[in-house]
């Protein structure tokens, strides 16, 4: 099979313009997947979704079925939250889904909603998302006017309001148990484990499934279609189609949905209908393969297939779908120093490891970019990496309450060791040119005080 | 400065109206609050605090914690350049500090007209189109440092209408008619759904 032959389960209405409308929606076999799962009883909807083995594509990769199987039994109301708060970095996929196709993600959550027994669902939408707030909204508004949602689905006895919720900025929240709690109205903490799924106690302490967009889209396909249908396409234990975002240095920057668990990472880089290959004719040198928490793979690595096995034995993960592209012109003391420096900046702060050694990290490289590094720092480095998460073994050792901590050791780790050499030439050089032009000022008045300033 | 106005307090209890605990809509009522104003203002977050019936210091603790919301005024359009990785790579920083030298001010910084607030910021979920940046949260793909350029001369020449203020961030709302409502779903209140009790699960064999 051509690695292009898979169909396209979730980015299928992609190409009409008028992808998030309710009319489009319906011509192009909307909501049926619904009716298909109102048919039938909650528990043989829940079996249909085991048989599709559904991973979730949040980024640990978690069997949805199962999970949903994990709510306590006679333990009422229960929620369902969707996990709209993309922000990893690299990953691009939940947002052009809510974009592009708001009524399949609406149709997704009532078909978990119906299966799980959840007597309210809230769509948490990452707050710096505008476009995709608005297209849901509209969404909402019309498929509550259509009888989709709300009292009486369909005229059956199904009911459930799904009410859509803004974020307000913070990767952290990202995290299922920060999702709780800031669904709360509360700081976007981790909860401490166990209980380890907020199945157990989430929401007001209740039954509470998280599951990532991308998940969700998947049921409306797979109650149509069948779960056996999606389960024979892909490999290993990742089945059906998945969504990956190609960034950074290839010439044909996209986002793809390909066949899980048989397609390869070579493909995705090179093949002309994806990736493209490496821009200007350069060498690869690294890639991400899964978002900034992911340890970086290299050339070596190109063959393995996108399957979730696979890529963990490997020594990292696919995590969110995201493969960023570092060609052999890319600076990788800067580059550590980036994602680094977003660890330290999203760390809630609740633990000490994560809190201080994500910002010692930042500290040190930033002095070894500005030409300061001493001799000692990249064992210095490795040290605090390995405070962070002892061994810095894969998967990550965790001295934390939610991985977070350990997520900024692997790529620092990876790059220490692969380009020692780089970091090296760097230390004890004295100053380095500065590069930046300061021009602005480094005080920047209110605008009231200028105001002021300028009265006076 | 100002407390919600009349119409926001209606719109604020109908948000309220829709979560099992009122504090949930804490979020969304910082972003009315936000709307209002173009920040957040004290006398707003006490506001809130009498609505949703929690201290005025726990609206502060939630409202300091996102990066959303700005306590003090901001520029009319906040603009967002993305030096996360996958943009790093393509030019992100050199694209602020290209955007530092056309406004005159360094990240973080609000230009002297309260025109612009200029910020650094990590990935906005657009990195196959780096190097990207946001407007008031909209977005402007895989932008040049001329693009940059003509995108601030528009702003400046009020020709980009699709951009509200900073503070409005979707134009559209989610609206719940109360006849087709299921309502929420309160704790204590809530027994076994409907279409779940009366489609059990055949018994298990043995
Ligand atoms: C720091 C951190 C950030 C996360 N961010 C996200 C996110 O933005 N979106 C998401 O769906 N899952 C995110 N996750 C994973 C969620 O905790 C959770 O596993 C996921 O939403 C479950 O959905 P799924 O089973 O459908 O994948 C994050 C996890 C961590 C530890
Ligand atoms: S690991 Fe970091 S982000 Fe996670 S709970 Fe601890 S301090 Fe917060
Ligand atoms: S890294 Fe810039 S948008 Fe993702």
């Amino acid at each position: 099979m051509a690695i292009t032959d898979a169909p396209k389960i979730i980015t299928s209405r992609f190409e009409y313009d008028d992808s998030h409308t309710l009319a489009r929606y319906q011509d192009t076999q909307g909501y049926d997947g619904l009716r298909a799962a109102l048919d039938r009883r909650p528990d043989e909807v829940l079996e249909e979704v085991k048989t599709a083995s559904l991973l979730g594509r949040g980024g640990a990769g978690f069997p949805a079925g199962v999970k949903w199987g994990f709510c306590p039994p006679g333990v009422w109301p229960r929620y369902l939250v969707v996990n709209g708060d993309e922000s990893e970095p690299g990953t691009y996929k939940d947002r052009i889904l809510m974009e592009r196709d708001p009524h399949q993600l609406i149709e997704g959550v009532l078909i978990a909603c119906y299966a799980i027994g959840c007597a309210q669902a809230f769509l948490y939408v990452r707050g710096e998302m505008a476009v995709a707030q608005e297209r849901i909204a509209e969404a909402l508004n019309e498929a509550y006017a259509g009888g989709y949602v709300g009292k009486g689905i369909l005229g059956t006895d199904f009911s459930v309001d799904i009410v859509l919720h803004w974020g307000a900025g913070a990767y952290i929240v990202g995290e299922e148990t920060a999702l709780i709690e800031s669904l709360e109205g509360n700081r976007g903490l981790p909860r401490l484990k166990p209980p380890f799924f907020p199945a157990a106690k989430g929401l007001y302490l209740q039954p509470t499934v998280v599951n990532n967009v991308e998940t969700l889209a998947n049921l409306p396909w797979i109650l149509r279609e069948g779960g056996a249908a999606f389960a024979a396409l892909g490999a290993e234990s990742s089945k059906g189609t998945r969504m990956f975002a190609v960034s950074g240095h290839v010439k044909n920057p996209g986002v793809f949905e390909v066949e899980f668990g048989v397609t390869t990472f070579r493909d995705l880089l090179y093949a002309p209908v994806y990736g493209g290959g490496i821009r200007d004719g350069n060498q690869l040198k690294a890639f991400i393969p899964g978002g900034a928490s992911a340890p970086w793979f290299y050339e070596e690595h190109l063959d393995l297939p996108l399957e979730k096995g696979a890529v963990d034995k490997a020594g990292s993960m696919l995590g969110s779908g995201a493969i960023v592209v570092m060609d052999d012109t890319t600076d990788m003391v800067r580059a550590a120093l980036r994602v680094v420096r977003f660890f330290a900046r999203e760390s809630c702060g609740k633990c000490t490891p994560c809190r201080e050694g994500t910002s010692w990290l930042e500290k040190i490289l930033e002095r070894i970019l500005d030409g300061h590094g001493r001799r000692s720092d990249l064992d210095l480095l490795l040290d605090v990496c390995d405070n962070i998460s002892p061994g810095i073994a894969w998967p990550p050792k965790q001295t934390t309450i939610c991985p977070l901590g350990p997520s900024a050791v692997s790529p620092i780790a990876s790059a220490v060791t692969r380009f020692r050499d780089e970091f090296e030439a760097r230390l004890g050089g004295g100053p380095v040119p500065v590069t930046v032009d300061m021009a602005g000022l480094a005080y920047v008045p209110s605008p009231s005080r200028a105001a002021e300033e300028v009265a006076s | 400065m100002a407390r919600l106005t009349p119409e926001n307090i209606e719109l604020a209890r109908e948000i309220i109206g829709r979560y099992p605990r009122p504090k949930s809509a804490l979020i969304p009522l910082l972003h009315v609050a936000q709307e209002q104003d173009g920040y957040v203002a004290a006398d707003a977050m006490e506001h809130l605090a009498e609505l949703v019936g929690v201290t005025p210091a726990e609206v502060l603790g939630t409202c300091s914690f996102y990066e959303m919301f700005k306590r003090e005024p901001v520029g009319r359009y906040v603009v967002n350049v993305c030096t996360n990785i996958a943009c790093l790579v393509l030019g992100g920083e050199e694209l602020l500090h290209h955007a530092e030298q056309t406004l005159g001010v360094k990240a973080g910084g609000t230009t002297a007209d309260g025109l612009f607030t200029l910020e650094d910021v990590e990935c906005i979920a657009a990195c196959t189109e780096a190097p990207c940046l946001q407007v008031n949260y909209r977005y402007e793909h895989r932008i040049s440092h001329e693009g940059f350029d003509a995108l601030i001369e528009d702003l400046r020449e009020g020709r980009r209408a699709d951009i509200p203020p900073h503070g409005t961030l979707a134009r559209v709302r989610q609206r719940v008619p109360a006849a087709s409502a299921a309502g929420p779903a309160r704790p204590g209140e809530c027994g076994e759904p409907v279409w779940v009790f009366a489609r059990p699960a055949p018994p298990k064999d043995g």
